[in-house]
């Protein structure tokens, strides 16, 4: 058995008291415990971030990582992946990161069903910039570049996802952190883009424990069907990130399909590929 | 003949690059050294499209105002050429769509009985022409088989059936006892570097005058033995390419300047993180959108400054098939060696140039990057000497590999202790003194014409084609730097320090060699620009030099 104190390092946690992402990474070290025991190598992790709170957690994972910048973790994992497909490959990324600056990366990563795996430290707050409104901010969040109330509407990342072609879509939340790690297991699991959406309130900027404490529910076998991508997107619309609705939490949709790399890469590896001789290429230019 | 220019033009469409490529290949395998000058404005039908081919005894870098052959497939070649023929030059032109003096073929009735596609007017000019300068049939016949894949046997019919209209030879190219040399694009030249350094993977979003590299080394995969990739924009592609570094895989990525601003951020990343990836920069006249399928060489303080922070970059800028190929390479592996940023820094006029291309005058191979030997435990950023720490990749059942944007201390954990901080800037920026002392074994400046005379041309990239030409006619002396950042100050102060007229020749509008001279205390005497987005001719600025040297 992994011991989880194995995955530490000596960096010193500087989240906030009370903050979400210490569920996640609770969630995550149980995760990648339990992946090692039932036969991952850790060594075969490549754990990335882009910018904000959440993206610390590579700094207190000893495991391979890539501290990457504001919105680009797809595509800094999706050349890993492309790089050397062995490795299994974890982004996480905060909302404004992942929905805000790095949209497109997001929805290409899913289009193209690269067997890459993004978890969303959703706490629909900029954190680390002190309080503005993000892209899942509800309708009218006083944030400190919106005073008088945010005047958009917040996007609802679940459907973007599955509109978007993404194989594997969940949503957690970090103060369940049981159901989280076993999310973030199947997602590592899963052939395909896998994409969790993790609530996780922000104890300063947006403090909402007991909103979702009351709100969640657990999506089952008996209440949802998640090879259908109808139910899927019914659940994803129950709750348009505002302030009144329930809010399904467990595993929206999963299916199988062909990856990107099994597509593009026919069983190459190309960090381990000698390119062949120019000479026989350079005799059709005669 | 020692020396023949052809301009080939029609309508987008015409097949006029196509037909231009046949033609370089044709008189190539006669020995001829080629160079093929492509002219297109940026439409995909209609349009006016030329191709200026120079065929010569010796090698030629550049094109001339004046051709001995006009081929028109659209009465706009003559009207806007007819000017530049030579007194004894000739125009070829198809008799069923233009009026014009020359010889006149009815290409579109032989292409019609043949039942062939319009675009085979092309293969028709080609036929006629081979008859015109005394081809022998057989010869056009293998190149048009070793070239058109496609409908190979009718584009032979039409050829032949133009080739025997011709009654005589108007010019005589014999076979040279030269041995014919395969003809490459700059970006060929540069996709086939990076290849012979080693490339793994080659990811770009499509961007004139970059694109044919992509082109070139995706349709090209398995016999090269490399990946493609076209991601989302040009700012997946940087990152995409620094995440397969991190993993271990040698990698490139290509756009023109609007592309390259978008990647702007990857390049402080890849500095910060010391990922190795080579960016090549492909210039058409900006700013902005500009004039995309023109060139310009804009963007060299660009290239030397992109990215926020203080960063080491190693900066290429060739300016021939030979020294695009050879200096790609070179920047993998100084990518690798280093593990920095690396730049090839082109233009549309070397990119998208057809060169006759000699590999056999070059030597480079893959050079093996620092690796980890697994005697203490692993540290990413380790300190040493040269500022360069062992490499290992994920995967490694004994290495824990952080890679990071944020500083960091050696094991790549976040630090914001002022001490450490300033410690692993200093190991970056070491990297410099050591990249310079590597460059010494390396030609970093290179003198053509008269190396006493007191007159220089000072310049750089595809511009040093035309100005060692009209240096050997004026008798005067030519540098080049192939480097433009380390930039080998000393090594152009001691060539130029016994030259009292120093001229600088580039393609841009403000002088952007001129101004990084002088703020390396290089003087210049004169600063001939062309910025109309044209490359510069023989034939024109010879006269502009002599104005400034009489």
């Amino acid at each position: 058995m992994t011991k989880l104190k194995e995955l530490d390092t000596y960096a010193q946690n500087t989240w906030c008291p009370g903050c979400g992402n210490f569920g996640i990474l609770t969630a995550v070290r149980k995760a990648l415990g339990e992946l090692r025991d039932e036969g991952t190598d850790l060594h075969k992790f490549v754990i990335a971030s882009g910018i904000g709170c959440h993206a610390k957690i590579v700094d207190y994972l000893n495991v391979n990582t890539f501290y990457s910048i504001h919105g680009r973790v797809p595509p800094a994992i999706s050349g890993t992946k492309l790089a050397n497909p062995n490795l299994v490959v974890i982004g996480h990324a905060g909302d404004g990161d992942a929905y805000g600056e790095g949209v497109a990366h997001l929805i290409f990563a899913a289009k193209r069903n690269i067997n890459i795996n993004m978890i969303i430290h959703n706490n629909r707050v900029y954190g680390l910039t002190t309080g503005q409104f993000t892209p899942t901010s509800p309708t009218g969040f006083k944030g400190r570049s919106t005073p008088k109330g945010s005047p958009e509407e917040p996007i609802n990342p679940i459907e973007l996802m599955l509109s978007s072609g993404a194989t594997f879509v969940a949503r957690g939340y970090a103060a369940r952190t049981g159901l989280l790690k076993e999310l973030i297991k199947a997602a590592v699991k899963h052939k395909g883009f896998s994409f969790i959406d993790v609530l996780q309130p922000c104890h300063t900027f947006f403090n909402i424990y007991d909103f979702y404490n009351e709100k969640t529910y657990e999506l089952t076998e008996e209440n949802h069907d998640p090879t259908s991508y109808e139910q899927a997107m019914a659940k994803a619309r129950e709750w348009p990130y505002e302030t009144e609705e329930k809010i399904p939490i467990g595993t929206f949709y999963q299916v199988e399909k062909p990856t990107y790399e099994e597509r593009l890469l026919k069983g190459r590896i190309p960090a381990n590929m000698t390119p062949g001789d120019i000479k026989t290429v350079l005799e059709h230019h005669l | 003949m020692d020396e023949l220019s052809i301009l080939i033009g029609g309508k987008a469409g015409d097949g006029i690059r196509q037909a231009g490529t046949i033609i370089g290949k044709l008189i190539g395998r006669l020995g001829y050294r080629i160079f093929l000058y492509d002219d297109y404005p940026s439409l995909i039908r209609g349009g006016h499209n030329f191709s200026v081919i120079r065929a010569s005894g010796k090698k030629v870098l550049a094109h001339k105002d004046k051709v001995d052959i006009i081929v028109a497939l659209n009465q706009d070649t003559v009207e806007k050429h007819h000017e530049a023929l030579t007194k004894n030059g000739i125009i070829l032109y198809d008799s069923d769509k233009v009026k014009s003096e020359g010889v006149g073929l009815p290409f579109s009735q032989i292409v019609k009985e043949h039942e062939g596609a319009p675009i085979m007017r092309n293969t028709a000019a080609i036929g006629a022409f081979a008859k015109m300068i005394g081809a022998e049939w057989s010869l056009l016949e293998r190149v048009i088989k070793d070239t058109e894949k496609k409908a190979t046997s009718l584009n032979l019919k039409i050829a032949e059936a133009s080739y025997r209209l011709v009654g005589q030879r108007f010019f005589d190219m014999k076979q040279l006892p030269l041995k014919p040399l395969p003809i490459v694009s700059g970006n060929e030249a540069i996709a086939l570097g990076a290849v012979q350094a080693g490339l793994n993977l080659y990811i770009a979003y499509p961007m004139t005058p970059a694109s044919s590299i992509l082109h070139y080394l995706a349709s090209h995969e398995d016999e090269l033995g490399i990946v493609t990739v076209h991601p989302e924009n040009e700012i997946a592609v940087a990152v995409m390419a620094l995440g397969a570094a991190y993993a271990g895989a040698r990698t490139m990525v290509g756009t023109s300047g609007g592309g390259f601003a978008l990647m702007t951020e990857a390049i402080s990343l890849a500095s910060q993180g010391e990922y190795p990836v080579v960016f090549v920069e492909c210039q058409r006249a900006g700013p902005s959108t500009g004039v995309p399928t023109y060139t310009m060489q804009a963007d060299l303080h660009f290239v030397l400054n992109a990215g926020h922070g203080d960063i080491v970059r190693f900066v290429v800028a060739p300016g021939d098939t030979e020294e695009a190929f050879y200096l790609t390479a070179l920047a993998m592996n100084i990518a690798w060696e280093f593990q920095i940023p690396t730049f090839v820094l082109s233009d549309k006029h070397l990119s998208e140039s057809l060169f006759s291309f000699d590999p056999d005058t070059i030597e480079i191979g893959a050079s093996e990057p620092l690796l980890w030997d697994k005697k203490a435990p692993y540290k990413r950023y380790s300190f040493a000497p040269n500022g360069v720490s062992p490499l290992a990749f994920p995967g490694d059942p004994e290495a824990t590999v952080k890679g990071t944007s944020y500083e960091h201390d050696e094991y790549g954990i976040t630090t914001e202790d002022p001490a450490k901080i300033q410690k692993m800037q200093d190991k970056r920026l070491s990297k410099k003194p050591a990249l310079k002392k590597r460059l010494q074994q390396i030609e970093q400046v290179k003198i053509y014409g008269n190396e006493n005379s007191k007159t220089a041309i000072i310049c750089w990239g595809s511009t040093k084609g035309v100005c060692t030409e009209i240096a050997e006619e004026l008798d005067i002396k030519v540098v080049q730097p192939l480097i433009m950042e380390p930039f080998p100050v000393e090594s152009l102060k001691n060539t130029l320090a016994d030259v009292n007229k120093v001229i600088d020749i580039e393609t841009n509008a403000t002088g952007q060699l001129a101004r990084l001279l002088a703020c390396n205390g290089i003087t210049i005497h004169e600063t001939i620009l062309r910025y109309d987005s044209r490359p510069f001719t023989v034939d024109g600025l010879l006269n502009r030099v002599k104005e400034v040297i009489s």
